[in-house]
C-alpha cells in the first residue's frame, strides 16, 4: 500500500480547470516533491488530499483512506503546513502550539522528542505573539503545529516561498530528519533547485502531471544535446539562434540562453553561423530539471 | 471536553490581546446607557403658543395665565389678529393658535359660548399632535375652575387619571429596555459574525479545518464568549440604569438574565450562520447590517408594533427581537413573571435552536 494514492484527479473553479486527471503515487517514508509554477494547481491537490476540498472527479487515498468517505478519520493521521502563514497570529509561539496539541487530543510533552530538533530554535521566544516572527521562525512554528499528533504523513504546500537562502536550505535539513524518522512528506515548491533534495518528484503544470521519477531520472530522460550560450547580446542573441537549423528551443536562463538541439545540430556550423556575436561563448551542459521542465511544458 | 475549554480559552485569550474589543464591551454600554436615553426622547416641551384674544375678558386672561404658567407651554405673543398668528405659525415661531371669540367670557356665564378654536402646526405630528393636547387640557382645567367657582361642585374633582406602570410617563424607561437589546443586538450580533470571517481571511480556519474537531464544538465553542460578553453587558447597563436614572426591575432579574441568555443565543447563532456564508467582513458585515436595521426598526424597539399596519405586524412575528422587546419592557416596566411570558420565551428558545442549527449545518469543513 502507497502513503498516497492520487486516481484521475479532478478539480474546477467554475471554469477554470485547477487539476486535470492527475495520478501519481507515493511510497510509505519517500520525501516526495510536487514542483510546479504558481497556479500550476499544487495547492488544489494538497487541499484536496488534506480533505478541504471534495474531488470533482477521480479519487485519492490517504494511508488507504479515501480522502471523501474517511476524511475524519485522516484528519488525525496527517499534518498539514499551508502556503499561507495561517497559525493565529496574535497569540505567542507556545500558546498557539499548546492549542494545536489540545485539539488534536494530546500534550506538548507528548510530542516534545519529535519537533525538538525545530522547536528548540524557536523556543528563546515562546512568549512573543506569532505574528511578529521573522519568516523563518514562523515556519518553523508551523511545522511544529503540523507535526504536535505526530503524523504519519506530512503535507508541506510551499514551505519555503519566501523565506531566505539559508532558512531554506536549513528547512531542508529538517525534512530529511524528520523522514528518518519514518514520517511520509509530501512537499510543494515551485524552486527547480529543490528538487534534488526530494526522494522522488512530480513535475506538475496547468493541473497537470508532466512526469514522475528520481530527480536523476527526470534529467535522465531529457536526451536531447543542451547547450549554453552567452554574449553581451542579450536579446539578439536569442532571437538569431532560435533561427538556426537543428535548434529546437531557445530559452533566457539566468545570464545565459539554454538551447536544446536536435541531431542536425553541429557546434562549428552554429558557431560559423553566428560569427557577428564577436564575444560568443557555447558550450555543452547538463541539462536540470528546469530544463526538462521546459522541454516537457513545450511538448 | 479539552479542546472545548481550550479553543474557549483562545477566543477570551483573542479578545483581550485585541486593542480595541475589550475597550468596545466595557464602554459601548456605559456610553449608550448615559447618552441616549437623554437624547431619545419622544416628551414634547416647549410648545409655543400664540393667544387670539377677541374675547378680553377676566376668563380669556385667565386662559393665558395658565398657558403662561404651564411649564410645558411657552406663550409667544397674545395679538387681536389671527392674520399675525397664522404668519407667525408659517414661519415656525409658533407650534399652535388658541383662538378666543369674542364675548366668550360673556357667554359662558349665561350659556353656552362659541367655541375656541385651536391651531396647530403638525408637520412634527407628534409635537402637534401633543402640544395640542396641552393646551386642550390647560384651557379645560382653566374653565373647570371658572365653573367650580361659580357651581358647588368642582369638575376637576369628577375625573382622576393615572398613567400606570410609568407614573410619570417617563419615556425614557420606556427606551431602557430597548437600549439594552440594542446592545445586545450590536455587540452579540455583530462580533461573532466578525470573529469566524476574520479567521477566513487569515487563513487559520484552514487549521482547524484539518483538525479532527467537530463542527458542533468549534460553533459552540464561537458561542460561548460572547454568552458571557452580552451577560457582563447587560450587567453593566441594568446598574448604570440603576445608578443614573433610578431604574431597577419591577419584575424578577432572573426572568431578566433567562431571557437575555436565550437572546443572546438567537442573536449570536444568527450572526455565525450569517458569517459562514461570507467569505470577507465587509459581506459580513453588509448582511448583518441589513437584518440589524429591520430589526431595530420593526421589532417594536423604537415604535410600537400595534401601531404598524396589519401585514408588517405579521411580519413581527418572524423578528426574534419582538419576544425579546416584550419580555424585557413587561419585567422591567410592569413586573410580568414567567408564567405570563412563558410564549415568548418559547419563541426565543425556537429561534436560539433553529439558528444555531444552522449555523453547525452550514459551517462546512470541507468544500
Amino acid at each position: 500500500m502507497h502513503a498516497i494514492e492520487v486516481e484521475n484527479l479532478s478539480k474546477s473553479y467554475g471554469k477554470v480547470k485547477a487539476l486535470d486527471a492527475a495520478s501519481f503515487a507515493v511510497r510509505n517514508g519517500e520525501l516526495f516533491g510536487l514542483i510546479g509554477p504558481d497556479g500550476a494547481g499544487k495547492s488544489t491537490l494538497f487541499r484536496l488530499l488534506t480533505t478541504l476540498l471534495t474531488p470533482e472527479s477521480g479519487k485519492a487515498t490517504v494511508n488507504g483512506l479515501d480522502t471523501v468517505k474517511d476524511y475524519i478519520a485522516i484528519r488525525s493521521r496527517i499534518g498539514y503546513m499551508p502556503g499561507k502563514f495561517s497559525l493565529y497570529p496574535d497569540l505567542t509561539v507556545e500558546e498557539n502550539l499548546e492549542f494545536f496539541a489540545a485539539l488534536f487530543g494530546v500534550t506538548l510533552e507528548e510530542s516534545y522528542d519529535l519537533i525538538e530538533p525545530i522547536y528548540k530554535q524557536i523556543e528563546p521566544f515562546k512568549e512573543r505573539a506569532a505574528g511578529k516572527l521573522s519568516g523563518g521562525m514562523k515556519q518553523k512554528l508551523a511545522l511544529s503545529c503540523a507535526l504536535i499528533h505526530r503524523p504519519g504523513i506530512l503535507f508541506l504546500d510551499e514551505p519555503t516561498t519566501g523565506v531566505d537562502a539559508v532558512s531554506r536550505s536549513e528547512f531542508w535539513d529538517m525534512l530529511s530528519g524528520l523522514k528518518e524518522r519514518g514520517i511520509t512528506i509530501l512537499v510543494s515548491t515551485p524552486y527547480m533547485d529543490e528538487a534534488s533534495r526530494c526522494d522522488r518528484i512530480a513535475l506538475i503544470n496547468e493541473g497537470h502531471i508532466l512526469g514522475v521519477d528520481t530527480p536523476q531520472g527526470i534529467v535522465d530522460g531529457f536526451r536531447s544535446p543542451l547547450y549554453s550560450i552567452r554574449s553581451r547580446h542579450v536579446f539578439a542573441l536569442l532571437n538569431a539562434a532560435r533561427q538556426q537549423e537543428g535548434v529546437l528551443e531557445c530559452y533566457p536562463f539566468g545570464e545565459s540562453h539554454h538551447m536544446i538541439t536536435d541531431s542536425a545540430f553541429t557546434k562549428e556550423r552554429f558557431m560559423k553561423a553566428m560569427s557577428g556575436f564577436k564575444d560568443l561563448e557555447v558550450k555543452e551542459i547538463e541539462p536540470t530539471i528546469e530544463d526538462m521542465f521546459i522541454k516537457l511544458m513545450k511538448r | 471536553m479539552r479542546a472545548f475549554k481550550v479553543l474557549i480559552q483562545k477566543e477570551f485569550l483573542q479578545i483581550r490581546r485585541n486593542a480595541f474589543l475589550p475597550r468596545l464591551i466595557i464602554a459601548f454600554p456605559i456610553m449608550i446607557m448615559l447618552i441616549m436615553p437623554l437624547i431619545m426622547t419622544m416628551d414634547v416641551r416647549n410648545v409655543n403658543v400664540t393667544v387670539v384674544d377677541l374675547d378680553r375678558s377676566t376668563t380669556s386672561h385667565r386662559i393665558i395665565s395658565h398657558i403662561e404658567a404651564s411649564d410645558l407651554l411657552t406663550l409667544v405673543s397674545s395679538t387681536a389678529e389671527y392674520g399675525l398668528a397664522l404668519q407667525a405659525l408659517e414661519e415656525g415661531r409658533t407650534d399652535v393658535i388658541v383662538q378666543i371669540p369674542a364675548h366668550f367670557g360673556r357667554d359662558l356665564a349665561v350659556s353656552t359660548p362659541k367655541k375656541i378654536s385651536i391651531n396647530a402646526n403638525a408637520v412634527n405630528a407628534t409635537k402637534g399632535g401633543i402640544g395640542m393636547q396641552y393646551v386642550v387640557q390647560t384651557i379645560a382645567r382653566t374653565l373647570a375652575e371658572v365653573r367650580g367657582e361659580e357651581s358647588p361642585v368642582n369638575i376637576q374633582e369628577l375625573i382622576t387619571t393615572e398613567n400606570r406602570y410609568n407614573p410619570t410617563l417617563n419615556y425614557r424607561h420606556y427606551m431602557i429596555p430597548a437600549l439594552m437589546i440594542i446592545l445586545f443586538i450590536l455587540i452579540c450580533g455583530f462580533l461573532p459574525a466578525l470573529s469566524i470571517v476574520g479567521e477566513k481571511e487569515s487563513g487559520s480556519i484552514e487549521q482547524i479545518n484539518v483538525t479532527p474537531l467537530s463542527r458542533f464544538t468549534f460553533t459552540l465553542a464561537k458561542l460561548v464568549p460572547y454568552w458571557i460578553i452580552g451577560l457582563f453587558v447587560l450587567t453593566i447597563a441594568m446598574i448604570v440604569a440603576w445608578l443614573v436614572y433610578g431604574l431597577v426591575p419591577v419584575g424578577s432579574i432572573g426572568l431578566i438574565y433567562l431571557s437575555s441568555m436565550l437572546f443572546i443565543l438567537v442573536i449570536s447563532g444568527f450572526s455565525l450562520t450569517v458569517a459562514n456564508f461570507s467569505d470577507t467582513m465587509q459581506q459580513a458585515m453588509f448582511v448583518m447590517f441589513f437584518f440589524i436595521m429591520i430589526f431595530m426598526l420593526m421589532s417594536g424597539l423604537l415604535t410600537p408594533v400595534d401601531s404598524m399596519p396589519r401585514w408588517a405586524q405579521y411580519i413581527t412575528y418572524f423578528l426574534p427581537p419582538r419576544y425579546f422587546v416584550e419580555i424585557l419592557r413587561s419585567v422591567y416596566l410592569k413586573g410580568t413573571t414567567l408564567v405570563e411570558m412563558w410564549h415568548n420565551l418559547a419563541a426565543l428558545g425556537g429561534f436560539a435552536l433553529l439558528f444555531n442549527t444552522l449555523a453547525t449545518i452550514t459551517y462546512r469543513k470541507q468544500v
